[in-house]
């Protein structure tokens, strides 16, 4: 059955998705109390509910999952797992687990942990965000369908071993068993915690939560025991919340805190950019995003296929990357350039407002129309829409800036009919895995374009769906460039349709003191953030 | 007495039953989905329809109304949609902050506010009543944010002298805290004046001086006592002035109060959470006044003979 058992950690290698510069520079030095701050308090750490930008990193460093990214990569490896097997049919994967890894509680990680964590994630009680991503296991329609609370697909024939059986080839499931929810806790925990796993984790991570003061603090201990030698770097960070980004900049400066975790506020990028120690202390890094424009393809007249082409040509994506401060770069496809599949050949749709007016004449529309442009209203996001609602007007397209909060707009998107026209700033997109898939489904297929759904432009192209069925199917890890290839054509043609005006990738800033150490790859580690496992401290 | 009080105990019950309701109505007309929310953007319509159902939310609105309602009677508040804990505990724990918070305001806006206001009056018309008056109508018009940003400026970050944010010393409690004060010493300063000047104009104060008493003694035992029920009252309203203020105070200062978690939870259309902090500040407001109630009559007999 598995005639391509082998897999170790070199055989992994051989999946690097997206090879990135090495990330460390010099030698990462052992030790060393950090600082990091937030705005917002850390609202879990249960990995199977924690889902935001911040607690990500901190999960992803608390836990221990059967597959992880190198540092700072998107390279899958083998993590809690030693080895593993993919059958032919990519229907099977074996995992066989490391011996001696404990959690945090001394106990030893077995297969019925794995097991019990998948299931706990997909169990509707649990009310975590991310069961669907484990929809092709074997038995996941009786979870979450609250018949049953075990999943018929995963099978632990002893301690060592875990058999996930799927109902369908799915080449993201590696990727998905790296993801947070995925991660292994021991239920002993879970259940002393009493509902309240989320403030009081145990896992078998890099790091363990020594003590969280609500509204203040959390300090995050070295694992002594953590089954990799010499990781992580340092022995302690301490997260304090509540925290005004602008202050937090300023003890920055001052020296009281290491890393500003929410970057600098936009009105003083500059400044700091432009100060003597501004290069070594800014970290400004590309991350899986595309921010793009909806196109309502069932809203007239962006159901004209000519119409969509030309509002692509008409905005002016450098403009908008200044408005950014820079922090970005125009965009011409619905992927971003460092997932893989992203194609460098292609050249979408150029800037050029007499083409764009030409077309939409052809349309039917030489006059232009009138229409609505959703935005958040957070800054810069109605910044943005402004820009793009004057390069509208340029070719006569006269659109309604309306900002609202964040959830009304996205209520709008996923009602049918609703919002023409959507600038995803603030809200979409940032992949949750390096998997070019993950940028399909539930923005572009037709599974998303329902009531409640995120596909905003409503685009459902049953031929392209086809498509990514088959690609999605090819799970042999020796096939992996044929299969992002194979993505890399699905949205360059969905391009053709034009459902999207992709505008820009916006990069990430993260602003770190003069004393701390490695590349700028694990500030913004394309899977997590901050890499807090491979930071270190300087001398 | 203990009548007055029975009966605003009662009015209390029924203010903050109101206040629930209206608060409750108002989540439930918004036209964002906690389940939405907290199901993010990756989750399956099913995953969104089962965190629906789990948190009731597919109940009539009465339903959970009466649930929610049940929950309160029994000291419940609920658990958090996006933290996942309980809402009761997540406030007691940053209760005390915020009651530290508006303690320092209050005593720096009450020293404040007497100090100019009585110098002012004494001094009707000089330089010094100007300079006050002037002082206090900047105070009192400020923007809370800007107060904030300025004095985090001059005394943390060119001095050095305070810390710029955090709560545990002494010295992180000076800065919000003036914050907080500067605003209501102006409202004080301002009623202090006019409150003295009318009571130095009394006869028993002329009286006073006839007597041959010092300055210093008829204003302090003698005109200030008498302008002061107005403060009394004022600081009893000042608690609920000040629930709206800690939002601001508490976010850039990084103190963790439950205006800070007021704030977060709102961005997060985490409904228990904005509740229980409306309930929480909606009683706070009526017990700052009933205390308000009961002092007075204590500091002025003429309200107790009544």
């Amino acid at each position: 059955m598995f005639k391509r058992w082998l897999r170790n950690t070199s055989i992994a290698t051989l999946m690097a998705l997206a090879p990135l510069p090495s990330f460390a520079q010099d030698t990462p030095r052992q030790g060393g109390d950090i600082i990091v701050t937030y705005k917002d308090d850390i609202a879990t750490l249960d990995p199977a509910i924690g889902y935001d930008w911040v607690n990500w990193s901190m999960i992803k460093s608390l836990y221990s999952r059967l597959m992880d990214y190198e540092p700072g990569t998107a390279n899958l490896v083998p993590s809690l797992a030693e080895t593993f097997g993919v059958s032919d049919d990519g229907l099977t994967y074996t995992f066989k687990l490391r011996k001696g890894v404990k959690f945090t509680n001394g106990r030893e990680v077995v297969a019925s942990d794995v097991k019990y964590s998948i299931e706990r994630a997909v169990n509707p009680k649990t009310q975590g965000p991310g069961a669907g991503f484990f929809g092709s296991i074997k038995g996941y329609e009786e979870v979450t369908g609250s018949k049953t609370t075990t999943l018929e697909g995963v099978e632990t024939p002893d301690d060592a071993t875990v058999i996930f059986h799927l109902s369908r080839p799915d080449a993201t499931f590696l990727h998905v068993l790296a993801i947070n929810f995925a991660s292994v806790v021991p239920h002993e925990a879970v259940e002393a915690a009493g509902g309240d796993f989320g403030k009081k984790p145990v896992g078998s991570g890099t790091f363990m939560l020594k003590d969280w003061t609500i509204g203040q603090r959390l300090v995050f201990e070295r694992n002594p025991d953590y089954f990799v030698k010499d990781m992580p770097h340092i022995d302690k960070f301490t997260v304090e919340v509540g925290q005004e980004p602008l202050v937090a900049l300023l003890r920055l400066q001052k020296g009281e805190v290491d890393i500003a975790g929410d970057g600098i506020p936009p009105a003083k990028f500059l400044e700091i950019k432009n100060s003597p120690d501004g290069p070594n202390m800014i970290v400004d890094g590309q991350q899986l995003h595309t921010g793009y424009v909806t196109l309502n393809t069932r809203v007239k007249p962006l159901d004209n296929v000519k119409v969509r082409q030309a509002l692509n040509m008409a905005v002016n994506k450098d403009r908008i990357t200044r408005i950014l401060n820079g922090r970005a770069t125009a965009a011409n496809q619905p992927l971003p350039p460092l997932m893989p599949g992203y194609d460098k050949s292609y050249t979408g749709y150029a800037y050029d407002v007499e083409k764009a007016k030409a077309l939409l004449a052809e349309a039917g529309f030489p006059d232009g129309f009138e229409t609505v442009l959703y935005s958040t209203n957070t800054d810069p996001q109605p910044r943005i829409a402004q820009a793009i609602q004057q390069d509208l007007a340029a070719v006569g397209v006269k659109a309604e800036v309306r900002a609202l909060a964040q959830a009304n707009v996205i209520a709008a998107g996923g009602t049918e009919g609703e919002a023409p026209m959507i600038w995803s700033g603030g809200m979409a997109w940032i992949a949750d895995f390096p998997d070019p898939s993950n940028f399909y489904g539930p923005i572009l297929g037709c599974s998303g374009a329902v009531a409640g759904g995120w596909n905003w432009s409503w685009y459902c192209n049953p031929d392209i769906d086809k498509r990514a069925v088959a690609a999605d199917s090819m799970s042999d890890p020796a096939k992996v460039a044929e299969r992002s290839g194979t993505w890399g054509k699905i949205f360059t043609d969905i391009m053709a349709d034009a459902p999207w005006i992709p505008v820009i990738n916006e990069r990430r800033v993260v602003a770190k003191s003069l004393r701390m150490g490695g590349a700028d790859n694990i500030y913004i580690d394309p899977t997590r953030v901050i890499n807090y496992d491979a930071i270190y401290v300087k001398q | 007495m203990a009548f007055l009080i029975l009966r605003r105990l009662v009015q209390t019950a029924l203010i903050l039953l109101g206040v629930a309701a209206i608060t409750f109505l108002l989540l439930y007309a918004l036209p964002a989905d906690p389940a939405r929310m907290i199901a993010g953007r990756s989750a399956t319509a099913q995953t969104v329809a089962n965190i629906r159902r789990e948190l009731g939310l597919d109940q009539p609105l009465l339903v959970q109304f009466w649930a929610y309602l049940q929950g309160i009677v029994h000291g419940d508040l609920g658990r958090s949609y996006a933290q996942k804990t309980d809402v009761g505990a997540l406030i007691a724990a940053r209760i005390p902050a915020t009651l530290l918070l508006m303690a320092a305001g209050i005593l720096v806006e009450v020293v404040l506010g007497l100090t100019l206001g009585i110098m002012a009056a004494l001094r009707r018309g000089g330089p010094v009543d100007r300079v006050v008056m002037m002082a206090s109508f900047v105070g009192v018009s400020a923007p809370q944010f800007v107060v904030a940003l300025l004095l985090l400026y001059i005394f943390a970050v060119t001095l050095g002298w305070l810390p710029m944010s955090g709560f545990g010393t002494a010295a992180h409690v000076v800065l919000p805290a003036a914050t907080l004060g500067i605003l209501g010493a102006g409202w004080y300063a301002r009623m202090v004046r006019s409150a003295m000047i009318d009571v130095l104009n009394q006869d028993y104060v002329r009286t006073a001086r006839a007597k041959g008493l010092s300055s210093a003694r008829i204003v302090l035992r003698h005109a200030l006592p008498n302008a002061l029920l107005p403060i009394i009252a004022m600081i009893g309203i000042d608690i609920g002035q000040f629930m709206g203020g800690v939002v601001v105070v508490e976010a850039v200062y990084g103190w963790p109060g439950i205006g800070q978690l007021a704030w977060q939870a709102i961005q997060q259309v985490d409904i228990p959470i904005i509740m229980g902090v409306t309930l929480v500040s909606a009683l706070a407001i009526v017990l700052g006044n009933l205390i308000a109630d009961i002092i007075a009559p204590l500091i002025d007999p003429r309200i107790r003979a009544q």
